[in-house]
């Protein structure tokens, strides 16, 4: 149903559309903080890209490094949505 | 006992995105009652209210701020921002720790529960924008307020239905009056026209379905609306000592509680109320020069009322000029006492009276001088403003004009 460049590029401009920067500088290496994003930044995203693929990510706030997600970059937060869209495709 | 001034102004209501505005509508009579635009009108068998037109909050908030913003938050920002503008205050250091605010509001962000319950009950979605919680709660716009002016000493909300905003007043007035802060933001703001904030006042069979016409013989009722008003309130020495201009003196404030119906209006706790507050101010009943009335222009509000001030005025009531402003702007529910206070402040300030609108029958159950229709000029040194809420809660508060 999505393909991953449409997958990534959404991903990217939700992200880009919170953190008030333009998509291009929403590059994989960037963590969310070094984007300006803070922790209700991070939560507004997450809600942003489960709104935009109709999909579940299991986001604690309180254990953020024990979630079974990994966040701790753009490009893994990519990773992590084409997992979760193949999981519920399957 | 310190004394306690107000030194600063603001409002965003539907007479008015301002103060200055909310007098001009009130010096003319100019009523903001009219159509609904909420979703589902359709299904509401009210269909009038007060809305605040014009208003776009993109205008006042970066666009990564409005999701934490209810309206009743963006309603009590921008009156907030008016005031301080006013006051000329600045806060810094220890100033800042000495400095707070109390707000009233009746529903807080109501319109986001029910904009939300639409989204998990009407549309069967499963998940919620994050910040539900922040923008609902009832502390959210004292919470704004604090941040946006580093405000960080006593912060709070009072919520006591339609006397939300003079009880928030009168919890100011005590922390400047006993020493806890120097300077109080304070008032109150409310915005619940949306379907399920009307459909619940439906419920009840007290709503008008033309107008509001507050002691006229043939009222039907009250009309719901929205908005908020924030005032500066210092201690006197606290203006002086940074030369700032005073509107006027938080003179005294009254409370008391019916003890009887949840919400069947009582004679007696509204007399206490008032007494409270005109004992609390040191003057007699003969003092105050104008009354702007809870006035909701139900049956039972609008009789209980009148008789009430005629058991604390006594005879001076024939004199005595009493409007309900919620003739013109709606009642705004926790933040309605906040708005008449403006009235009280014109009177005092301007010598203009406020006047009862859509006044069409003298009601002999009601007060003697209405101030049907048209505004008058009047010298008045102390007004009284009354706010009697459902659950029998009174609160009073008195305003003294300063040379």
């Amino acid at each position: 149903m999505h393909n991953c460049d449409a997958i990534r590029q959404s991903v990217i401009e939700i992200i880009a559309e919170q953190a008030l920067v333009d998509p291009s500088e929403v590059t994989a290496d960037k963590s969310l903080a070094d984007l300006g994003l803070d922790s209700l930044g991070l939560v507004e995203c997450i809600f942003g890209i489960e709104e935009a693929f109709d999909i579940a990510i299991p986001f604690n706030a309180n254990t953020p490094d024990m979630s079974g997600i990994d966040i701790s970059s753009v490009g893994s937060i990519i990773a992590e949505v084409e997992k979760l869209i193949a999981r519920q495709a399957a | 006992m310190k004394r306690v001034v107000i030194t600063g102004a603001g409002t965003l209501n539907p007479l008015g995105a301002d103060v200055a505005a909310t007098f001009a509508a009130m010096r003319e009579g100019r009523g903001a009652i009219g159509p609904l635009t909420c979703a589902d009108v359709d299904r509401l068998s009210v269909q009038i209210g007060a809305e605040i037109r014009g208003f776009d909050p993109e205008a006042h908030f970066p666009r990564t701020r409005l999701p934490l913003l209810d309206r009743f938050t963006q309603i009590a920002l921008v009156s907030a921002r008016q005031a301080v503008a006013q006051a000329g205050l600045e806060l810094a250091g220890e100033a800042a720790l000495r400095a707070g605010v109390v707000m009233g509001t009746a529903g807080g962000g109501n319109t986001t529960v029910d904009d939300n319950y639409r989204t998990v009950y009407e549309q069967g979605k499963n998940r919620v924008h994050p910040f539900v919680v922040p923008r609902l709660m009832h502390n959210a716009a004292a919470s704004h307020i604090s941040m946006e002016f580093g405000l960080k000493g006593p912060a709070f909300t009072v919520s006591t239905a339609c006397a939300s905003s003079n009880h928030a007043m009168g919890q100011a007035l005590a922390l400047l009056r006993s020493g806890m802060a120097d300077v109080m933001l304070s008032g109150g703001s409310e915005a619940m026209l949306c379907f399920g904030g009307i459909k619940a006042w439906e419920g009840l069979r007290v709503m008008a379905r033309d107008t509001c016409r507050p002691f006229s013989a043939d009222r039907a009722g009250m009309v719901q609306g929205e908005g908020g008003a924030v005032f500066v309130f210092e201690t006197l020495e606290h203006a002086q000592a940074r030369g700032a201009a005073i509107l006027a003196e938080v003179a005294g404030f009254g409370m008391s509680a019916d003890a009887g119906d949840i919400v069947m209006p009582d004679l007696d706790g509204p007399v206490r109320a008032m007494r409270a507050a005109l004992s609390d101010a040191r003057v007699a009943p003969e003092d105050i020069g104008y009354v702007n009335a809870h006035g909701t222009g139900t049956l039972a509000n609008d009789r209980v009322e009148s008789q009430a001030l005629r058991v604390v005025m006594g005879a001076h009531l024939d004199r005595l000029p009493v409007s309900s402003t919620k003739s013109m702007h709606g009642h705004l529910i926790g933040g309605t006492s906040a708005v008449e206070l403006l009235a009280c402040l014109m009177a005092l300030q301007q010598g203009v009276i406020a006047p009862t609108i859509n006044h069409q029958a003298h009601d002999p159950d009601c007060v003697p001088d209405p101030v049907a229709n048209t505004a008058r000029a009047a010298k008045v040194d102390v007004a009284m403003s009354n706010a009697f809420a459902f659950g029998g809660l009174n609160a009073v508060l008195v305003l003294r004009r300063t040379p």
